[in-house]
């Protein structure tokens, strides 16, 4: 025991301890930087195995030397609480750093250094990175879909202007204070609604008309989504109001139709949409591919926000019900007044998570034939001039998508912080 | 009366609208199908599929039925449910108590992982692991065996098969096993409640496991003997692997991305689950002597399985229906075989879209109930 004792580090040879640990772990951290930017192998003379496991024992020991409890340094000190606090630890931490420094080169090359940009053909893509040239060829297919080239600038306008209008809230005005919320669940889906129909389907006012079909991309996603998110939320809380009522019929149908669509996977309710709904329609009656999803999907989430919207109604205290009844208040005016602006204060937050899966299952679209960004992506693949691009594709959108969402995520949960704190 | 009429009126509008619809519906679809000359029932199921299937669990080929036709899409799903769940779970579970862990950099990388993969879409992801992961694999005849006899090839990954003999003597041993553990179990706690004594269980359990099998071996005639996948050549330039045992990249992709992807949701339910504990328990069990293995046994994780299993089952029933979007990369589960082939050939739209929805609707609400059985069986029972 006594002889293990000199490995043992402690503060009477602080220093030594410090300078041999720490150049054992620099070592071992240069060892895998060079081999892994350099390809320059230091440890050549090792047998193959040795030279592979090296770093790791020697980081080890270097870790283990520097492991002085109440050393006296502010900075060591915090790094053995955080990264160092016992050889399991230690273990994980190298792995982790030189995982790390093993997979930046590989991926540097492949984003930045081997790829290519330049030119307008598969051609010109000749090193052995990404081909980012596919990804700009390919751009506007992916962003607009099939709508022609030259009537892009109205999906652009309608989207600034929808942009726009959507910021009319934040007008301080008292007076208009009042019709904010009619504004938001009526007007603004209603504008909405003329803009999409007339300037980016046309059709009217000279402008030509393109069908739905022709749609297509980034562009798709961000309508399918924002006229689900306008429909389902309604429904939604028609839905959960169902759910909590006092009578038996109201409640049992809600019931049973939120169960209903949160029991089916989405891809089949949008099979439903396709081939089973139809049937349902007189025969003279058409209704447009794009629309038929957007009320599958609409429904489909609105079961999901029925019950986010139903955990708010259930938080709020049984006091505030009592108190409307005891002003006299019907059960719409209670509702209206009283009861939903606070239940919906609370579900924000899960409203937001909602939506954000939601417009995660846009891509789904592509089983009824509606190319989003991942359906074109899917197309361009195909496309016998451009074969072979796919890792680029897949990582294109998925970095799309990537900052949507966790803009979004990030945005509900500091709304989440903010109504906890508030209540 | 007034309060009756206000009660009853509302119904009675509710259920006049929702009947008026269905009949409207019903109306129209018998019109239409009138017209196109089909007739609604479930006949065709006995009919021959005439159809072949990639990759079933039980034998099938296009002179079975539709029904059966069915039953292969069906397991097809469950495996891959199954599959997926199993591997999440654990992938969660580790990500989970990693995002606790005081290492920084462990607890940076766990939530660089849930941030990354949580954030992109499933579909977008299985598309990623099948057409570009997987498809930068070797051909079968360029492949380097793992372990010597494992195959990873851009046609799937192939494995030797297990070729049992007598396998109910070894079935019934397991079970006869796991019936003797609980036994053990329920005698070991009985015998620390009234007399303060434990029992090694776990070992002892381990124990049992390995021993009565391996007797089975010995006396019972199990045998166990491998089938090994062997490269055979088709012409010139196309070989496959034929023997053996072989999983196909689409069941890989699959369940790579449900896995990875669900793990994220199940990593956040672990951390809340154990981060919900409060810190005095975790104080309150170490002052009265327990080692810190025996804290998380018997303290912690009692209490946070609590929080953790409601929001984990509803991750396993995601996972399940994601499983539906098999239909992208044409793994042939219940969407692409029935409610996609089957569909096509015999155009029944109604029949096989609302069996299709059906069965996912009583897989969910299977699950939902057991776990919901078990909640209640764990919650805290006060007195």
């Amino acid at each position: 025991m006594n002889k293990l004792n000199f490995l043992k580090p402690n503060k009477e040879n602080l220093n030594t301890y410090l300078y041999i640990g720490s150049f054992l772990f620099f070592i071992a951290v240069l060892d895998v930087f060079l081999g892994s930017f350099f390809q320059i192998n230091i440890t050549s003379f090792l047998p193959n195995f040795v030279g592979f496991i090296l770093p790791l024992i020697l980081g080890v020991v270097g870790l283990h030397l520097i492991r002085i409890e109440f050393s006296g340094i502010p900075k060591l000190d915090l790094l053995n609480k955080n990264i160092n606090t016992n050889t399991f630890n230690a273990v994980l931490t190298l792995l982790i750093i030189f995982v790390v420094i093993k997979s930046i080169p590989p991926l540097m090359s492949w984003f930045i250094i081997d790829a290519n940009i330049a030119g307008d053909t598969k051609e010109a893509c000749t090193g052995s990175g990404a081909c980012w040239t596919y990804i700009k060829i390919w751009l506007r297919r992916f962003i607009y879909g099939m709508y022609p080239n030259e009537l892009q600038w109205r999906i652009n306008i309608s989207f600034f202007l929808l942009i726009a209008l959507a910021f009319v809230g934040l007008i301080p005005s008292k007076k208009l204070k009042k019709f904010l919320t009619l504004y938001y669940v009526i007007i603004y889906p209603i504008i909405a609604f003329i803009l999409i129909y007339y300037l980016i389907s046309g059709g009217a006012f000279g402008l030509e008309w393109v069908e739905t079909g022709a749609w297509g991309g980034l562009s798709l996603t961000f309508i399918v989504s924002f006229f689900c998110l306008i429909f389902c939320f309604p429904v939604g809380m028609f839905l959960a109001l169902g759910r909590r009522s006092a009578l038996p019929t109201v409640r049992y149908i809600s019931v049973g139709f939120i169960e209903f669509w949160r029991g089916v996977p989405l891809i089949t309710v949008l099979f439903m949409s396709s081939v089973m709904f139809p049937m349902f329609l007189p025969e003279d009656f058409f209704m447009d591919k794009l629309v038929r999803v957007i009320i599958a999907i609409s429904l489909f989430e609105a079961a999901y926000v029925a019950e986010v919207i139903r955990g708010g109604l259930q938080a709020l205290p049984r006091g505030q019900y009592d108190a409307a009844k005891s002003l006299g208040m019907g059960y719409w005016k209670m509702h209206i007044f009283v009861i939903l602006p606070q239940a919906l204060k609370l579900v924000i937050p899960g409203i937001a998570n909602t939506f954000l899966a939601l417009v995660k299952d846009t891509p789904l679209i592509f089983v009824v034939g509606l190319l989003e960004i991942v359906g074109m992506l899917n197309l361009a693949k195909t496309n016998p001039k451009w074969l072979g691009f796919a890792m680029e594709g897949y990582v294109f959108a998925a970095i799309i998508f990537w900052i949507i969402c966790y803009a979004m995520s990030k945005y509900s949960y500091n709304l989440e912080l903010k109504y906890k704190t508030e209540r | 009366m007034n309060v009756k009429v206000k009660k009853i009126v509302p119904q009675l509008i509710t259920l006049v609208v929702v009947i008026l619809i269905f009949g409207f519906f019903t109306y129209n679809a018998q019109i239409n199908m009138d017209n196109r000359g089909i007739e609604f029932g479930y006949g065709f199921l006995k009919q021959e599929s005439s159809f072949d299937v990639q990759f079933s669990l039980i034998e099938y080929d296009g002179s079975h039925s539709y029904a059966r036709a069915y039953l292969v899409g069906l397991l097809n799903t469950l495996l891959v449910a199954f599959l997926g769940i199993i591997i999440s779970t654990i992938i969660g579970v580790v990500v989970g108590i990693a995002r606790l862990s005081p290492n920084y950099l462990i607890e940076r990388s766990a939530a660089f992982y849930v941030e990354f993969f949580r954030n992109i879409p499933l579909l977008l992801q299985i598309f990623f692991w099948y057409f570009a992961a997987l498809r930068a694999l070797p051909l079968p005849q360029d492949s380097e065996a793992m372990f010597g006899v494992f195959y990873l090839t851009i046609k799937g990954f192939f494995m030797p098969r297990f070729i049992w003999e007598n396998l109910d003597v070894l079935f019934y041993s397991i079970i006869a096993v796991i019936i003797s553990i609980i036994l053990i179990r329920n005698y070991a706690k009985k015998l620390q409640e009234n007399e303060g004594k434990q029992l090694p269980v776990f070992s002892i359990s381990i124990g049992l496991f390995i021993v009565l099998p391996l007797l089975t071996f010995l006396f019972a005639g199990v045998s166990l003997s491998f089938e090994l996948p062997v490269l055979h050549q088709l012409s010139t330039t196309s070989f496959v692997y034929k023997g053996g045992l072989g999983i196909p990249p689409e069941l890989i992709a699959l369940t790579l991305a449900l896995a990875l992807y669900t793990a994220t949701f199940i990593a956040e339910c672990v951390r809340a689950g154990i981060q919900g504990i409060s810190k005095g328990q975790k104080e309150a069990a170490a002052s009265i002597g327990l080692t810190p293995n025996q804290v998380l046994k018997l303290v912690i994780m009692p209490q946070a399985l609590r929080i953790i299993i409601p929001p984990t089952t509803n991750q396993y029933l995601n996972l399940t229906k994601n499983s539906s979007l098999a239909a992208a990369i044409a793994y042939p589960d219940l969407v692409l075989v029935f409610a996609g082939t089957a569909l096509m050939q015999t155009g029944r739209a109604i029949e096989i879209v609302s069996i299709t929805m059906f069965t996912y609707l009583s897989i969910s609400l299977s699950i939902s109930l057991l776990m919901n059985w078990y909640n209640k069986k764990i919650a805290i029972k006060e007195k």
